[in-house]
């Protein structure tokens, strides 16, 4: 496990041995710990609750794209039977943001509103209809204001800017860096391709509506309950708009209905409630209608971007600049750290000696987008991964052997000073293209049939937290109680990810006993120790190295006292099948219950924390906080389609995906997201997408389930899963991520699939079948953007590569270090 | 909303009505305009059956009346008169989960959980009518019940090992 | 949670019970079958109907019967069709186009009178009333201009039946009763001219049932071009019938749907189709005249250019499938 300094007590030893001679938990598939409540409707969830006296609350939006707020007038709200309380934006005029440098979102709109569906007021009611009545009834006069949609308008600069704060006007943010000499690179290169590619928005679309439910309790503390999947950071939002101190404030975060990162932020209805619950002394709750979801959207950015790639005649790369303009909508939310991500992960699949990366986030009058399953890095990599295949092609090489020559070393460091550990791309593209065929089927299948293959990466965590700290990321209590029971203590949240289950067993498979004794506290500020959220694919190997150094402490305690009573060297009992017991004799032993009783009687009330904090990167530049992870995951996919030539329709028939996980804790949940991450970013490949009507002031064109495609069962294809297990030194047991990397192929696989079965290149996603057929009948037989605009750049940061002799530090030294965006 | 009528417009006063769900009958009363979703969840508290679009597009509310899947977000209460209603709460017996519960537990095909109790419902209603579906039928009859986070694999695999088990009588492992 | 507005709510047991309260009722009541259209329309306050006249209880609407010709209970769930053994075989056209409509789900609620009377769809009016409010209604709700076409004096919303081309195509009739009496109308005059007035029947008549006359030897296909493969409506459709003499075609009907306020028959095509075998040319200069009828523009899924393009190969697709 860890590499600690300290050396091993004899106690910790065993535990080392024992792990040594075979898990009895780890990479098994015992059912989920919640799935029997899951499976019989039992689990509640923020909707589901409710409570005497309960309020039901409402949402007055703007109607209108961007205008100032001139006046408000609730009276015939409030005099309408039923209505209890009516709220603006003046009762909380504190800002929020999910980023310390974003704090630029209000509970309910001060003074201009910025897309169609920004929240102006609220209105807490008896019941629900009522409520409904109240906002209508709710006038606001609006000075409308000239709204911008698209970031190559926005950053002109012509409109008014959104906010008062930002590079510049309507600028959000503005990155440049280069790591090494990218023109050096490109004058080295055999081959030099510049591509201009699209990858339009979409959003999250968890089945669950968010809704959350707020009280005061009789001391006067604030309680609230919501479909969040980042309590601790509604927790310090709520404190400080409600200007609360923390302490007062309780946030239990309810089993989310599917999160994909549209619950990672907090959300402005969700202060609103427990505004209202403290104004009124009375329960209230809102439950978000499907289109107001699409309002809070937060999710993947429309990115324009522009790649410029040096390959020598091997296919391996020179240099590499890349350049994105991220159509960022109303607000910050993770912006800052979506654009550093849209220039992080290139490097760390294939070696790139030399890159270079320009970012721009626009804000425009939509609404705000923010992190979904792969935050910021699935856009680069279908340009990254479409651009390899045309290379392939360009060099007469076939594309998985491209891959396979330029692969990134294990364990070295990137030009943009990224710590790669464990790697099994190499094994992963392997294995894809041997179960796919891949030899007999690339550039050999019938016209209209074809496939294509891609990768990709993710982190397996933020490096540094979102607000900037040196305290763990992620903490666990485990208590052991004398009836044999183990109750454990996370602020964890599960997003049916399945990271309850992962908790246990790391416990179980530490302690040696049953998933039933293990009884969870999860998501709760009040009881439960901090964790950081359910985003960036952290939980699992944070969680799971805090939730390992409780149970070892407490496993220590126990063994300590029982080798005593059993006159074993401690570093021979082994914990197991609920009992404790000498390895060289087994029948020497005892019952786990009456080896916490031993204990207990010793050394008193057995309750062990653990934490966890991922260890420094190697990069110290200003910026060098987006990218980091203690791990990264890889992924392959082949992907089979068939192309209908006089439609363009795009049938997919057949996906191989392999996933390099480190190591499976609960394999069968991995495969479960290896399947999740498929079908989501399928949807993404060919049909989903955020679309607006700039004719008719920027309203959301499709918000609902019919019209917002999300693949139904007969889009999705059969899918062979293979799991690749390189431990990493840096994971628990060796995990590393799962949640979002096997999504990312998807979309340039099917692009490249397409290029396979039709001959043409449609460098935009989705991949629909109206590009396809204009593709077909284009002269270049491509479609997609022709231009990228100039992001005027006047300033890059320049960090020497490792190879260089660098240090990983900037030559000037970052301004002001702490303020700085650390993660995602 | 558009508003619609006053509060204290005659229709909005309420009905009541004996409902049949999961069977056992319940004396509920309850505003001629609500759904059976809006009865179940807020009249009746089974908060089993949930919701994601209400407006049909989604089959997240799916229950079965009289055996039938239908969507709970569409039909009136009042609809609901003379039915047999089963929703999720009354899949499992006094003897266990029913084989597809369980199923859909070992197999994770619930990950999320919150189409899960609309898909097990769907999914008996297929196997009433088909006791060994095929990957064909499974993909044709939960067309209408979307599901974000599994891709649909698991819950075929799910209701084919409960297939299964059944046709041997065997509930579970 | 998304909620329907309070009605007054009728289920009574016949159709002329239906249609005395239809007419005691007046223009503000409205019939309800399987409520899979119409609850969501009055969720979204697109209808707001005083009283809702319900044919959940009026058995007399169901039922499928056949001899030569085939009648069906306009109160039929979609379902029950699609599981008729019989009916599958005897009107393959039918029941594809039936087998399509949304979800099973769905289709265990729907009912084939109400896929008839399906309201005209949008994507600037299928929206809630506060998104509607942003951008100034529209005409066919509450508003003047249809912003699909803002210069038309028509509204485009389009009708995107599964079913009505299908019948058109067999030469189907649809019975009309009110408390007037009944009325029987061929299938194609049942539709209005624009997205607003889509129906001729008047709102005091309940249209009860479907009478397919007996189709010979005469085969019919239904092609639909949708997103995926369920709970879409079509964004393009053909319905194809043709009698063969020989391996010329005798006689044929061709009617387009979902590219139009209107089902479009293809006078054009079918002319040229009379007496002509169904050659690859002869399919396709039929299926480009077809075409020509299709006026999809930008209020549904899909880009409307790619739809009238699509159109014509879903037509010729449809035509090859009928050949002898």
């Amino acid at each position: 496990m860890r590499n600690s300094d300290e050396p091993l007590s004899p106690e910790r030893q065993g535990l080392r041995d024992q792990l040594a001679e075979g898990y009895q938990m780890i990479g098994k598939s015992p059912i989920k710990v919640d799935a029997m409540a899951k499976v019989t409707g039992q689990t509640m969830f923020a909707d589901d609750l409710s409570m005497p006296r309960m309020l039901h609350c409402k949402i007055l939006r703007s109607h209108v794209a961007y205008a100032r707020i001139l006046s408000i007038d609730t009276s015939a709200a409030e005099a309408l039977p039923g209505v209890i309380a009516v709220l603006t934006g003046a009762a909380m005029p504190i800002p929020f943001g999910i980023l310390p440098v974003s704090q630029d979102e209000h509970a309910l709109c001060l003074d201009r509103v910025r897309f169609v569906g920004d929240p102006v007021v609220a209105v807490a009611a008896v019941d629900e209809e009522t409520a409904f009545e109240a906002i209508q009834r709710i006038h606001v006069e609006y000075e409308k204001l000239e709204p911008v949609f698209d970031p190559t308008t926005a950053i002109e600069n012509k409109q008014e800017p959104l906010h008062d704060y930002g590079d510049d006007g309507n600028v959000h943010k503005r990155v440049s860096m280069e790591f090494g000499e990218v023109e050096e690179a490109f004058a080295a290169a055999d081959l030099v391709l510049e591509d201009t590619m699209f990858f339009e928005g979409n959003t999250h679309l968890p089945m669950e509506q968010h809704a959350s439910l707020a009280w005061r309790e009789a001391d006067g503390r604030l309680t609230i309950q919501s479909s969040t999947q980042t309590p601790h950071y509604l927790h310090k939002a709520m404190s400080k708009v409600l200007e609360m101190p923390p302490s007062r404030v309780r946030v239990i975060a309810c089993p989310n209905g599917g999160g994909f990162g549209g619950k990672s932020d907090p959300f402005n209805h969700e202060i609103v409630v427990a505004k209202l619950a403290l104004m009124t002394n009375r329960p209230v709750k809102i439950a978000l209608t499907r289109e107001e979801v699409f309002y809070c959207h937060r999710g993947r950015h429309p990115v324009l971007m522009h790649v410029k790639t040096g390959f020598r005649k091997d296919g391996s790369m020179t240099g590499m600049h890349f350049q994105s303009l991220l159509d960022g909508g109303g607000y910050g939310s993770y912006g800052v750290a979506s654009t550093y991500y849209t220039g992080a992960l290139q490097t760390v699949t294939y070696k790139v000696p030399a890159y270079r990366f320009d970012g721009v986030r626009c804000f425009t009058n939509k609404p705000p987008c923010g992190p979904k399953r792969g935050h910021g890095t699935p856009q680069p990599r279908f340009a990254l991964e479409v651009q390899l295949d045309k290379a392939a092609v360009a060099l007469g090489l076939d594309p998985a052997d491209l891959r396979l020559r330029t692969l990134h070393p294990a364990g070295g460091i990137t030009a943009n000073w990224l710590q790669v550990g464990s790697m099994g791309l190499g094994p992963c593209i392997e294995k894809v293209v041997e179960a796919s065929g891949w030899k007999d089927k690339w550039g050999k299948l019938p016209a209209g049939k074809g496939v294509g293959l891609a990768c990709s990466s993710y982190i397996s965590g933020a490096g540094l937290p979102i607000y900037w700290n040196a305290m763990p990321h992620s903490g666990v209590t485990v208590q052991l109680d004398r009836g044999g029971g183990v109750a454990v203590f996370c602020g964890e949240t599960d997003i049916g990810q399945g990271s309850d289950t992962v908790l246990a067993m790391v416990v179980a498979e530490v302690l040696g006993v049953d998933l039933a004794d293990i009884r969870l506290t999860v998501a709760d500020t009040h009881t439960t120790p901090v964790d950081l959220g359910s985003y960036s694919s952290r939980v699992t190997v944070m969680m799971g190295h805090a939730a390992f150094q409780a149970a070892e402490r407490a496993r220590e305690v126990v063994a300590r006292s029982v080798a005593k009573r059993l006159e074993v060297p401690a570093v021979r009992l082994r914990f197991a099948e609920n009992r404790v017991f000498d390895v060289q004799d087994p029948e020497n032993g005892m019952p786990f219950p009456k080896a916490v009783q031993v204990a207990e009687a010793e050394h008193g009330t057995i309750a062990m924390a653990g934490s966890y904090t991922p260890p420094a990167s190697p990069g110290k530049y200003r910026g060098a906080g987006v990218g980091p992870s203690p791990a990264y995951s890889y992924s392959a996919a082949v992907v089979q389609v068939d192309v209908d030539l006089e439609t363009g329709v795009v049938a997919v028939e057949k996906i191989w995906v392999a996933h390099d996980v480190g190591q499976s804790i609960n394999e069968m949940l991995v495969i479960g997201q290896v399947e999740g991450g498929v079908y989501m970013g399928l949807g993404e490949a060919l049909m989903e997408e955020m679309s607006y009507r700039s004719n008719r002031f920027g309203v959301h064109k499709i918000p609902s389930m019919l019209e917002y495609k999300s693949p139904t069962t007969h889009e999705m294809p059969p899918v062979e899963t293979f799991l690749i297990e390189s431990p990493d030194p840096n994971g628990p047991f060796g995990a590393k991520e799962v949640g979002q990397g096997p999504l990312l192929p998807m979309m340039p696989a099917v692009a490249n699939a397409v290029f396979d079965a039709v001959g043409v290149r449609v460098d935009e996603v989705p991949v629909t079948p109206d590009k396809v057929l204009k593709a077909m009948q284009a002269k270049d037989k491509r479609y997609g953007p022709k231009s990228f605009p100039d992001l005027r750049i006047t300033e890059t940061m320049r960090v020497k590569t490792l190879e260089q002799g660098g240090d990983g530090t900037a030559p000037r030294p970052p301004r002001a270090e702490k303020q700085e965006v650390k993660s995602s | 909303m558009k508003p619609a009528t006053e509060p204290d417009s005659p229709a909005r006063s309420k009905v009541q009505m004996i409902l049949r769900v999961n069977g056992e009958s319940h004396d509920v009363a309850f505003v001629p305009h609500k759904t059976l979703l809006e009865v179940l969840r807020e009249d009746m508290r089974l908060t089993g059956t949930k919701h994601g679009c209400e407006l049909g597009e989604c089959g997240t509310c799916t229950i079965l009346v009289d055996g039938v899947p239908r969507l709970s977000c569409l039909m009136l209460g009042l609809e609901s008169d003379g039915h047999d209603i089963r929703t999720i709460e009354g899949m499992a017996g006094a003897c266990g989960a029913h084989p597809l519960q369980t199923a859909f537990a070992e197999l994770g095909a619930a990950q999320c959980g919150y189409c899960t109790p609309g898909f097990l419902l769907a999914a008996e209603a297929v196997l009433a009518r088909d006791p060994t579906p095929s990957r064909a039928t499974l993909v044709e009859e939960l067309g209408g019940n979307l599901c974000r986070c599994t891709g649909y694999l698991k819950i075929y695999e799910a209701i084919e090992l409960a297939a299964a088990r059944m046709q041997k009588g065997t509930p579970d492992a | 949670m998304m909620r329907l507005p309070p009605f007054r709510y009728h289920a009574p047991r016949t159709a002329a019970e239906v249609a005395t309260l239809l007419a005691g009722e007046g223009p503000e009541a409205m019939i309800v079958a399987g409520g899979t259209d119409l609850y969501p329309n009055m969720k979204r306050r697109h209808q707001m109907p005083k009283t809702l006249i319900s044919l959940r209880h009026v058995d007399e609407l169901r039922g499928v019967q056949m001899n030569g010709a085939v009648r069906l209970g306009a109160n039929e769930t979609l379902r029950a069709l699609e599981w008729h053994g019989a009916l599958k075989e005897r009107l393959p056209a039918l029941w594809t186009a039936v087998q399509s409509i949304s979800t099973p789900l769905l289709r265990n609620m729907g009912t084939i009178g109400g896929n008839i009377c399906l309201d005209t769809r949008c994507n600037y009016y299928n929206q809630n009333w506060e998104w509607r409010r942003a951008i100034d209604f529209c005409m066919k709700c509450e508003g003047t201009v249809c912003w699909t076409a803002p210069s038309s004096s028509i509204c485009w919303a389009v009708n995107s039946s599964d079913s009505v081309p299908v019948f058109i195509a067999l030469g189907a009739t649809f019975t009309l009763v009110s408390h007037e009496g009944e009325r029987t109308i061929p299938a194609l005059a049942m539709f209005g001219e624009d997205g607003i007035e889509y129906l001729t029947k008047r709102k005091d008549e309940v249209l009860t049932h479907i009478d397919i006359p007996d189709q010979g030897t005469a085969r019919s296909v239904y092609r639909k071009v949708r997103r995926r493969g369920a709970f879409d409506f079509p964004v393009a459709a053909v319905a194809a019938r043709v009698a063969l003499d020989g391996d010329r075609v005798a006689d044929s009907t061709l009617v387009l749907n979902a590219v139009g306020p209107k089902p479009v028959v293809c006078e054009e095509a079918m002319a040229y189709l009379a007496g002509k075998p169904l050659s690859d040319e002869v399919v396709t200069e039929a299926a480009r005249l077809a075409g020509r009828g299709a006026k999809p523009l930008d209020n549904t899924d899909h880009l409307s250019m790619w739809r009238k393009k699509v159109v014509q190969v879903e037509t010729r697709r449809a035509l090859e499938a009928l050949r002898p």
